[in-house]
């Protein structure tokens, strides 16, 4: 009963008149959009900046890349130079981290030799990216029997075991970093070849590629000015992927004996080292170690971070 | 008695990223035993998420209800256990999705999948569910339901699969029913089978039904009475007599004038703007910015639900003593019936289609004739309309015509000039065309100014980026946008204002037949409309021809001057719009018209139907001869023969036997 008297007294609430007149209809009101002007890519560092792991792991991947340019000219030592007289000494003043088995200094070696994978890794990955992506625009826009043949290729790449080819290499080359990148890009750009691939077979039959075709664009201005851009995302998300992978692949050489050579660094090199110390100076095989492990938890972080920011599909 | 089911001021919201979302805003709604309660509104309106709710469905990671109670049949809903909704979802509320084709699991026999849920409820032995899943697909209209149970689902057509979603609803004799858009993915013909059949379901079975739908006509067809949906509440509600008939709510009123019937004439009324962003839920009544006789109170507090009759209520500061009357009726008969529509005359031909094919090779070897043997003729300025089921092939038509698929044979002749693959580039800015789907058919990365502008670069239709961008704004305000959304990109938009981005890009080169594919059934009521009128005024702006391909036979019939009818890769009848609506010749033709639902419940629930038995044939493998004869009431031997396709009356083609 009270819920009735109440509502009959909001019914009949007395308001002053002007209040009853016929304003109409605010058009522009209606018509207006209020957000503030985002493009994708803002939209997408929005949500990537909620996910505290991959904003973390950002910083984390910052911090070991400025080390590992800088790091090493914050002594006086360079990475090859021994001093037999300093053997395995333990971190101090002089030798923040302690030196190796050569009397060379550590803390110079590590950020060199991070540097060293990184830039393998780095470079490893954008060459797949640039290969990936033009094998696999080219066999999706193609399609019919040039795909057909494309993908046949690729797959007998992918049935040759990689350690062999790499071995090969070795054996026809001097062991160094363009052989080893070289070793890594061969079979590595089909997985970019085929996420590119599908891509680009979705994308084709989406409607603005048809109008932008209705509207007479050539085959180069519907790849890079629809396909690409709304590719990039995947790329990128995979470049994320491949380079930790990458840096573990090269350490994983490195380690067998197949990689960089001394006095090269590289955390392969390092691993290597400080495992046949292990012993008596665990130290020098835990920092290359806490490296590797940090830069690939971060990257792969970094990468589902990201994914879930900008791949399409994760969204709603 | 209490009725079945009764919502008690309701809210639910929906937490984001962007922030929370207030889908549904305080509904009060009741449904007695045996009665269809239609709910209506338009995507985003809440009408969805209610059903969502009384069924215990929402996402549980972000939708809370936060204040309400759902009493269904003595006991509140909300209260309830896990276990204990479990017992009523399936045994006492049943539901039927709107997509069939996911619906059901394609890996288990449908009897199975049927009887399932009472097998697990009711407790019933191998023997027991299986005579269940006999009776429940004899009572859903399956034939041969002994062979049929032990199929799977890919083994059905879209509308027997409807029908086994409803059979497997039905399974437990629920007391409510709830149908969330069940036939919104279904063709026309399709349709009206499946209404038919929840009618009779709910005469034998006495189940109380509550029907999700945008589509007013189907509405007047099923409902006994209607809640119309609008940001979050219920606007009004009423027997859906005195909601066709006597509206009193502006939106309502706006919705029922929107949709053309088959006589409309004219101007459409359209409501314009789009709806509300829920993420800041407007101050007073949500409608009121759209709405021509808002008050200013309206902008300043929410109107109370008054009640018109027994059995009427609306939420409107008009039903205020102190408001002022409008008689909407006659105010809008006076905007609509000022214009006279202008015949075009015997212009010259400008568009010729000559026996036009298109076949596709499927990998399994098959060849796939969607399109076999076309002839149209347009006239310069009129609008051409093609429909046709899904799958008879008038998008292929529309597609292959603009060049986007290579025609396998025929010929297309445009304005005398016959357009083959080398001279196609000369064609591009002359013909464009506008897509089905608005989210899909804009690039989401680019910005709205450089999609529209893509057509000018392209074609090097301007000097400099200041003339770029002066054009660019021109169009804008031609498609009724606002300058400053150049600077934006599509995800920002409503579909509405999308499809608009997409007209105004096709305007761009300057066109002289524009294609438009299916422009408005990916959207809302209220804003087809919207589109339609500014398709037309666009046309009398610019002399422009159009080819209009849709589904919606009263929208075609409104918008179109001729019309052809497309079944299974050809056209069937081709004839003026009046004369089509007027004295359809052809057996499909008088099925199509039969079937679409009108918004009008006095005509809906009186008039006779010609229910088309099964659904479309493969166009792989058409029938011989006529291909209409499978499904035709008319068939005889005869029509092994194919059909000529002849004049039967002056401008009317057919091919037809016995028409």
């Amino acid at each position: 009963m009270k819920e009735q008297t109440k509502q009959l007294e909001e019914q009949h609430e007395i308001f002053p008149d002007e209040m009853f007149e016929i304003v109409g209809r605010k058009e522009d009101e209606s018509e207006k959009i209020n957000k503030p002007v985002l493009s994708n890519w803002q939209d997408g560092w929005l949500r990537l900046k909620q996910n505290k792991a991959a904003i973390v792991s950002l910083f984390v991947i910052f911090i070991i890349v400025f080390l590992s340019f800088v790091g090493p000219y914050f002594n006086e030592y360079s990475y090859d130079q021994t001093d037999y007289d300093n053997v395995y000494s333990e971190p101090s003043k002089e030798h923040w981290l302690g030196t190796d088995k050569f009397g060379r200094d550590q803390w110079t070696r590590l950020w060199e030799g991070t540097r060293i994978s990184l830039y393998i890794a780095v470079l490893a990955a954008v060459l797949d990216i640039m290969i990936g992506i033009t094998y696999g625009a080219i066999s999706a826009w193609k399609g019919g029997r040039v795909d057909n043949i494309m993908q046949r290729i690729i797959e007998v790449l992918v049935g040759i075991p990689n350690l062999i080819i790499i071995i090969l290499l070795i054996m026809w080359m001097s062991p160094g970093i363009m052989t080893i990148m070289l070793a890594m890009v061969i079979t590595g750009w089909v997985n970019m070849a085929r996420l590119v691939r599908g891509q680009v077979f979705k994308l084709k039959t989406q409607e603005y590629v048809l109008a932008s075709r209705a509207l007479g664009a050539s085959t180069s201005r519907i790849i890079l000015g629809h396909m690409l851009p709304n590719t990039f995302g995947i790329i990128i998300i995979n470049l994320m992927f491949t380079i930790p992978s990458a840096i573990f692949t090269e350490a994983f050489l490195s380690f067998i004996g197949l990689g960089l050579q001394e006095p090269l660094a590289s955390l392969g090199v390092l691993i290597n080292d400080g495992y046949h110390a292990m012993r008596n100076q665990f130290y020098l095989l835990a920092y290359p170690a806490i490296v590797i492990v940090a830069l690939m938890v971060s990257f792969n972080l970094l990468a589902d971070g990201l994914r879930d920011a900008f791949d399409p599909r994760m969204r709603k | 008695m209490a009725p079945l089911l009764s919502i008690k001021n309701l809210h639910v919201s929906f937490h984001t990223y962007a922030g929370k979302v207030h889908a549904v805003r305080g509904i009060d709604l009741t449904v007695e035993r045996g009665e269809t309660l239609a709910i209506v509104g338009e995507s985003g309106s809440g009408k969805s998420v209610t059903s969502k709710a009384i069924f215990g469905l929402l996402p549980k990671h972000n939708a809370s209800i936060e204040h309400g109670e759902i009493w269904f049949d003595g006991q509140d809903l909300l209260t309830l256990n896990k276990k204990e909704m479990q017992r009523i979802r399936g045994s006492e509320i049943g539901v039927v999705f709107q997509d069939p084709m996911t619906a059901l699991n394609p890996t288990m026999k449908v009897g199975k999948q049927v009887v399932e849920g009472a097998m697990k409820h009711r407790k019933l032995s191998k023997k027991e569910a299986y005579d269940l899943a006999i009776e429940l697909f004899e009572l859903v209209g399956i034939p041969n339901p002994e062979v049929r149970i032990h199929q799977y689902p890919h083994e059905f057509s879209g509308g027997m699969r409807q029908r086994v979603v409803i059979a497997m609803a039905l399974a437990c004799k629920p007391k409510l029913l709830i149908a969330d858009e069940p036939t919104t993915a279904l063709d026309v013909t399709i349709q009206a089978q499946i209404l038919d059949l929840l009618r009779e379901i709910q005469q034998k079975t006495g189940t109380a039904i509550i029907f999700i739908t945008h589509d007013l006509g189907v509405v007047a067809n099923i409902a006994d009475s209607v809640a119309v949906m609008y940001a979050g509440k219920i606007v009004e509600k009423g027997k859906v007599e005195e909601i066709f008939h006597e509206p009193i709510h502006p939106y309502t009123w706006g919705l029922i004038q929107s949709v053309p019937n088959m006589e409309t004439k004219g101007k459409l009324y359209a409501i314009p703007g789009s709806p509300p962003d829920l993420l800041k839920p407007p101050k007073g009544d949500a409608f009121a910015p759209r709405n021509e006789y808002a008050l200013a109170i309206d902008y300043e507090k929410q109107p109370p639900t008054y009640q018109v009759s027994d059995t009427h209520f609306a939420a409107t500061w008009l039903l205020h003593p102190q408001a002022p009357k409008i008689n909407y009726q006659k105010k809008i008969a006076e905007q609509l019936h000022d214009e006279e529509d202008n015949k075009v005359k015997d212009n010259d031909v400008l568009l010729k289609v000559n026996n036009l094919k298109k076949y596709f090779n499927l990998p399994s070897k098959q060849v796939l004739k969607a399109v076999d043997g076309v002839n149209i003729e347009i006239k310069k300025g009129e609008t051409f309309g093609l429909v046709g089921e899904s799958g008879c092939g008038k998008s292929t038509t529309g597609r292959t015509i603009i060049g986007l698929y290579e025609p396998t044979e025929g010929d297309i002749i445009y304005d005398n000039q016959p357009v083959n693959e080398r001279n196609r580039g000369a064609f591009h800015q002359k013909i464009q065309m506008i897509f089905q789907d608005p989210y899909a058919s804009l690039n989401p990365r680019k910005k709205v100014e450089d999609i529209i502008a893509e057509g000018l670069d392209i074609h090097g239709l301007v000097q400099n980026k200041q003339e770029r961008q002066e054009r660019v704004q021109q169009l804008l305000e031609a498609v009724g946008l606002q300058p400053d959304h150049a600077q934006r990109f599509p995800h920002e938009f409503s579909g509405g204002q999308r499809q608009r981005i997409g007209i105004a890009r096709a305007l761009a080169v300057e066109p002289e037949l524009i294609i438009a594919d299916e422009p408005i059934s990916a959207l809302d009521v209220s804003i087809q409309a919207q589109v339609v009128n500014l398709l037309k005024d666009l046309q009398k702006e610019r002399e422009l021809t159009y080819l209009f391909i849709a589904h919606d036979l009263s929208m075609v019939k409104y918008i179109s001057n001729r019309i052809g009818v497309m079944y299974l890769g050809v056209i069937v009848e081709m004839a003026e719009a009046d004369e089509l609506y007027k004295n359809p010749l052809h057996p499909y033709t008088q099925a199509l018209l039969s079937s679409v639902p009108l918004p009008d419940p006095h005509v809906e629930k009186t008039r006779e139907r010609i229910i088309l038995e099964g659904g479309l044939p493969s166009p792989v493998d058409p029938p011989r001869g006529c291909r209409f004869r499978t499904r035709c009431p008319l068939a005889t031997e005869k029509c092994l023969e194919a059909p000529q396709w002849r004049e039967a009356e002056k401008g009317h083609w057919v091919a037809c036997h016995y028409a």
